[in-house]
């Protein structure tokens, strides 16, 4: 089971990889990859939310809070205090960790809708300090980011770069570097899912008593793994920050909050896989629907809603199920 | 001698009701103890409250002398006390032997560096708790089930299923809320066989049940409760004989 397990996980994370590395091949307008770079960050912090809800079964409609306060700490630091963007993005998302944690602490005891009313608040707040420290965030009308930058070499969308001999352009080369950072971000996941402390997690969703009676300190590992969710959002949003080279509360608000949970909903809860689809559909659909642009956060209303009744597990499950059926029903009329 | 579980004049009380009042007794190591009576006698309650998952309204209850009433689920586990419940509670988001796993909790101690990059050391433990986890499934008879999702699993074995993992936590005592509710009887007479399999292996098995024969069969002692107090306490013999238990109980 161990190796069925261990089989199952390299194979997410190698379709994910080719997908990845394949999509170059396909696309090469500036446009195109600079959405791509989007998605691969935003799926990075879909990725760390669904360990909180798709596997420990708990809820945060702030997360973008945490993903705001990871943007604003690296974009304060390099751009009013000159720090280096690693750094930056590493003490940003230690100290979200942190802050995740004392939050977390009283609010995890909540459960269902005083959980969610209480995460919602998280997030509210962040985002209403952000529009308000005018002086460090520039306020409602957001502030510019300085491009990211490893040991004085800086990585920038409009740049020119060379590797392995091959002369690539910024746009691509941003791309693969979220790509990668996304494939580490699937695989610490995966590694975490299927370990004692995954186990512990799950357990917290699966059954909260049967969990502490074998000695979870549930409570322990809830705020463990809100911790994770929110140090993964912390760095995405650093990520994006300097990816975006300008950004506004927005990153931190309320719609975008609700756009990460659909994400995680629609793509299927508890399939690491399956929330990347989710990030890739609801990030794609504005652009398809870029003339209902008013209409988006109906839309995503709409499609929270008939997730929910028509396929709970989320697309990825649903379909895998469905083609298991099929596949057992077409070798039952063989046999 | 002291016994391993002491109960003394434990009492709880849900607004006015008096779910469990006074109780006293006193388990020995390695006894398989039984605790019987009607309906609504308080006995899931007794086991509730032994258990940390209630907090007594009085009394006491001491593990090895220690006093536990106020401790936490999970930490009575720390102290070597496991138990499996009446209603269920199998992790159905997990597979059948990944539960049992969880059993294994205490005994694998990991961090999060060695967890989120799957170092050796995290695969050694992982390894052998997989290979204690099958043996369990094996020894409670659902070793048929080792590659099956718990979801995908009939009851009776899901009961069996929830019997490992208390077992993987390899306790001193377990409590045993049931076991038979819902077995037939070539199910009911294999537990019989795995509860003294369990209590040959130096484990202290607490039993509610409602199955007569079973627990007559098998227990050294019995509790018998009625309206949340002792009726009587004795070995199988005294309590088959008592007028008590079968004016109140055996309905004789």
């Amino acid at each position: 089971m161990i190796v069925k397990l261990s089989e199952f996980r390299l194979k997410g994370l190698v379709f994910l990889a080719i997908v990845v590395f394949a999509l170059p091949l396909f696309i090469s307008n500036p446009f195109h990859y600079s959405l791509a770079t989007q998605i691969a960050l935003i799926a990075g912090a879909v990725v760390g939310l669904n360990l909180l809800v798709g596997f420990a079964g708990q809820i945060s409609l702030g997360h973008a809070g945490f993903f705001g306060l990871g943007a604003y700490f690296s974009a304060i630091m390099t751009s009013h205090y000159g720090w280096s963007a690693i750094p930056a993005l590493i003490v940003g998302a230690f100290g979200v960790g942190i802050i995740a944690w004392v939050v977390g602490r009283p609010i995890l005891r909540l459960k269902g809708h005083y959980l969610s009313m209480a995460t919602l608040a998280v997030g509210f707040i962040i985002a209403i300090i952000l529009n308000n420290e005018r002086e460090m965030t520039g306020g409602p009308d957001g502030m510019p980011v300085p491009a990211f930058d490893v040991f004085g070499w800086e990585l920038s969308p409009f740049g020119q770069y060379s590797l392995f001999g091959m002369d690539i352009s910024g746009d691509l080369a941003w791309y693969l570097f979220a790509g990668v950072v996304l494939l580490v971000a699937v695989w610490l996941a995966q590694n975490l899912i299927d370990s004692p402390i995954g186990r512990a997690l799950r357990s917290v969703h699966g059954s909260e008593v049967a969990a502490s009676v074998v000695g979870v300190n549930t409570t322990k590992y809830k705020s463990l793994v809100f911790v994770i969710s929110a140090v993964y959002a912390s760095v995405m949003g650093a990520l994006y920050a300097h990816f975006q080279g300008f950004i506004t509360p927005a990153v931190a608000g309320f719609e975008f909050s609700i756009l990460l949970i659909t994400m995680v909903v629609l793509g299927g809860m508890g399939s690491t896989i399956g929330v990347i689809i989710g990030a890739v559909v609801l990030e794609l659909l504005p652009q398809v629907l870029a003339d209902f642009q008013e209409f988006e956060m109906v839309l995503f209303g709409l499609i929270l809603m008939l997730t929910m009744i028509f396929m709970p597990k989320g697309l990825l499950p649903t379909v895998a199920n469905f083609l298991a059926k099929r596949r057992s029903k077409s070798a039952g009329g063989d046999a | 001698m002291t016994a391993l579980v002491e109960v003394n004049d434990l009492s709880k009380a849900f607004g006015g009701v008096h779910a469990v009042e006074g109780v006293s007794f006193a388990v020995d190591a390695g006894q398989v103890y039984s605790v019987i009576g009607p309906n609504g006698a308080g006995k899931t309650t007794l086991f509730n409250l032994i258990t940390g998952l209630y907090t007594p309204t009085g009394g006491d209850v001491k593990l090895n002398g220690e006093s536990i009433a106020k401790l936490e689920p999970s930490q009575l586990a720390e102290r070597g006390m496991c138990r499996t419940f009446q209603q269920m509670q199998i992790c159905m988001n997990m597979s059948a032997i990944e539960n049992v796993m969880l059993g294994r909790h205490l005994t694998l101690k990991s961090n999060l560096l060695t967890t989120l990059f799957r170092l050796p050391a995290l695969t050694r433990g992982e390894k052998a708790a997989h290979a204690k986890s099958a043996e369990l499934m094996e020894f409670v008879g659902c070793g048929e089930y080792i590659n099956a999702e718990a979801s995908a699993m009939p009851y009776g074995a899901l009961k069996r299923l929830e019997i490992a993992r208390a077992l993987a936590a390899e306790p001193k005592i377990i409590l045993l809320d049931e076991p038979a509710a819902g077995l037939n009887a070539v199910e009911t007479t294999a537990l019989e066989d795995l509860i003294r399999k369990i209590a040959e292996q130096g484990i202290t098995v607490m039993l509610v049940e409602h199955d007569m024969k079973l627990v007559m069969n098998i227990s050294d002692r019995l509790l018998v409760l009625n309206y949340g107090r002792v009726l009587a306490e004795g070995s199988p013999e005294q309590i088959r004989a008592n007028p008590d238990v079968i004016a109140a109980y055996l309905g004789g």
